[in-house]
């Protein structure tokens, strides 16, 4: 699928970024050297198992959580040396959305005036037009305004409460939005109306995503590239196509290989991937995902592989790629 | 029909509700040989979980249980208590979704292995200890004599579901009943888990049944498939069958909805519009009538038995089946 004309500058454009986090006198080293650029019009999806860092990086992308080096350069703007109101200036453009869309919301309050907050925060101080912008919203991501807006949260289902979300993230008209595991906790067959919903959303309204989950079918569903995170580190960046059709790090191959597959002719290899991830509190040096790749050897233990072209626009950082 | 283990015979749950009572479960026939698998596959409330604790007999109190449950040849539901608590953990083992709130966080893993094998199996603490690193080592734990000093939580996700695996496994049971168990773990510990169920099935002739909102899990790893909807089972049938030609529209549109590694990206997914029917509120119609696109006047009228299909096995709850006609591919 071609994609919208590319400006040569990404709107985003993480460069070297580390977080780490302190646990007792110990370091989590959480994001370790991530760079990674998205150009407008773009869904950049990121996937990684629990504990690879893919929800930190988010929130060091949107500022929620500092980093210790590195930079953020959000449409040419350095956020990571930004400061109170040019940050709250800033985060206009961008939005977040969660995993659990029950536990987002306030369950005390009701759906117009949740929905309407940022507006307020924002400075809009009229309240017919903050009030049209709210209608405008929820109508746009398929809910009647006149039947929820004085409703509260529990009286949704979870897949509403995820429509009641993407509509308070909209609700400010944002350039850029990070999605983390926006579909994880719903149902298969609400899953599939979120999905089609942010598509139509990031269509209508122009949007840049980052869409952060653990489902490699579900990132691929929606992304137009796919980075690849372990254990703090970017494995694989690439084309989604081409990524999943041939995956050049052994850990993108054993992923794809252990998503169960709904049909019975094809038979569940015997898991290769013996292991757990190690703790990143004591990463492995080299390449992290040496202690479970089967292609590993002195080298991948000494020296740290960089993100190279294996094919056009596909970046490995494996000493020993798939073929 | 002799090899039958489990039998569950027109099993209805009800639950009292502040707004009346909820049909958890809505009169579900199931059966189930020694050694063999059955999915149960549905999508959350759909009365998966219900059906599996009414089975263990292990019902919320205010639930109202209605129907058999023959397990090898005695009615769990009539059984005395007494008598049950010596069947459940020695020849029916239990395997839940969260592995941390099965294990009791205050005990050690050997303590909580050697209290199990001796409440069934007469062993002596040390015969016991010795088949407790047995089971740790079958379900593939390193050095499983220090982890018998350990406790839950010094253990990961994954460590801790093999442990109440082993758990399950240890007094070697005719049914083993996993109810979500790899939806907590990662997609690469989820194979693995999967992989030590069937292989510890194998070697055991256990029976199993895998509840599941995952049709991916089922698909390669049970003999039979039951989908339920609202309480009911919708379809039933051979694993191999019941892919190869869905006959309910609502097990088709839950495959359909599933995103597919082969799909192209920004393809629209076909979305279930809707959701399931409220529970407390009778329903006259077939439960999925109100989102299902081949539903006629009929449908909204009156409740589709579940019945075979023209192949032996398959049965499905429907009035307007897809794919009748067509032939089986070779």
């Amino acid at each position: 699928m071609m994609q919208l004309a590319v400006r040569p500058e990404p709107l985003l454009n993480v460069d070297n970024l580390v977080v780490e986090y302190g646990l007792g006198n110990k370091t989590v080293h959480a994001v370790s050297g991530v760079s990674l650029k998205v150009a407008r019009g773009e869904t950049l999806g990121l996937v990684g198992e629990s504990g690879c860092g893919k929800s930190t990086l988010g929130r060091a992308v949107l500022q929620l959580r500092r980093a210790k080096s590195g930079r953020v350069l959000f449409d040419g703007e350095d956020l990571t040396a930004m400061e109170g109101e040019a940050l709250r200036k800033m985060r206009r453009r961008v939005q977040l959305i969660f995993q659990d869309p029950i536990a987002s919301l306030n369950p005390r309050r009701r759906i117009g005036d949740i929905v309407a907050e940022p507006l307020i925060i924002s400075g809009i101080k009229d309240a017919a037009e903050r009030k049209r912008r709210v209608h405008a919203v929820l109508s746009a991501v398929g809910l009647d305004p006149d039947l929820v807006a004085n409703r509260v949260p529990h009286e949704f289902s979870g897949g509403q409460c995820q429509r009641i979300c993407i509509a308070r993230s909209l609700v400010l008209n944002p350039e850029f939005i990070v999605c983390d595991e926006p579909v994880s906790a719903l149902d298969v067959s609400i899953r599939a109306q979120i999905l089609n919903l942010l598509e139509e959303m990031k269509a209508r309204f122009g949007l840049t995503l980052l869409f952060i989950a653990h489902d490699l079918a579900v990132v691929k569903a929606v992304s137009d590239r796919v980075a690849v995170m372990y254990l703090g580190r970017l494995c694989e960046v690439g084309p989604s196509e081409q990524l999943f059709a041939k995956p050049a790090h052994p850990y993108t191959g054993l992923l794809l290989q252990a998503i169960p597959v709904p049909d019975p002719d094809v038979r569940p290899a015997e898991s290769v991937a013996t292991g757990e991830p190690p703790s990143p509190i004591a990463p492995p040096s080299g390449c992290r995902f040496r202690t479970r790749c089967p292609r590993a050897d002195q080298r991948c233990s000494a020296e740290i592989p960089e993100l190279r072209e294996i094919a056009p626009g596909q970046f490995a950082a494996c000493h020993h790629p798939l073929a | 029909m002799s090899a039958l283990l489990l039998t569950i015979e027109d099993v209805a749950v009800e639950l009292p509700t502040p707004r009346g009572n909820l049909r958890a479960v809505d009169h579900v026939d199931l059966s189930l040989e020694a050694g063999r698998t059955l999915g149960i596959v549905g999508e959350s409330g759909c009365g998966k979980t219900m059906l599996s604790r009414a089975v263990l007999q292990l019902l919320p109190k205010k639930a109202k249980l209605t129907g058999r449950v023959m397990f090898d040849g005695q009615d769990l539901v009539r059984l005395a208590p007494e008598r049950l608590r010596r069947l459940r953990g020695r020849d029916l083992a239990v395997v839940f979704q969260d592995p941390m709130t099965s294990l009791n966080p205050v005990l050690t893993i050997g303590t909580q292995l050697v209290e199990t094998i001796q409440e069934h199996l007469e062993l002596d603490t040390p015969a016991a200890r010795k088949r407790s690193i047995e089971l740790l080592a079958a379900v593939g734990i390193p050095a499983p004599e220090q982890r018998l000093a350990q406790y839950p939580h010094q253990c990961s996700g994954g460590m801790r579901q093999r442990i109440a695996i082993a758990i399950a496994l240890s007094c070697e049971p005719k049914l083993l009943i996993a109810d979500e168990p790899t939806t907590a773990l990662d997609v690469t510990i989820q194979a693995q888990i999967l992989d030590l169920l069937a292989r510890e099935q194998r070697r055991r002739h256990m029976a199993m049944i895998i509840i599941t909102h995952d049709l991916g899990v089922v698909a390669g790893r049970a003999d039979e498939v039951a989908v339920m909807y609202a309480g009911r089972v919708v379809e039933r049938a051979p694993t191999q069958a019941l892919f190869r030609r869905m006959h309910m529209p609502y097990t088709e549109a839950l495959l359909a909805a599933i995103p597919k590694l082969e799909t192209a990206p920004h393809t629209p997914l076909p979305a279930i519009s809707g959701r399931p029917p409220d529970p407390t509120r009778p329903l006259r119609g077939c439960s999925f009538a109100p989102r299902c696109r081949y539903a006629g006047p009929r449908c909204h009228e009156a409740k589709p038995e579940l019945k075979g299909a023209e192949m032996p096995g398959h049965l499905y709850a429907c009035f307007h089946p897809i794919r009748m006609t067509e032939r089986i591919g070779a």
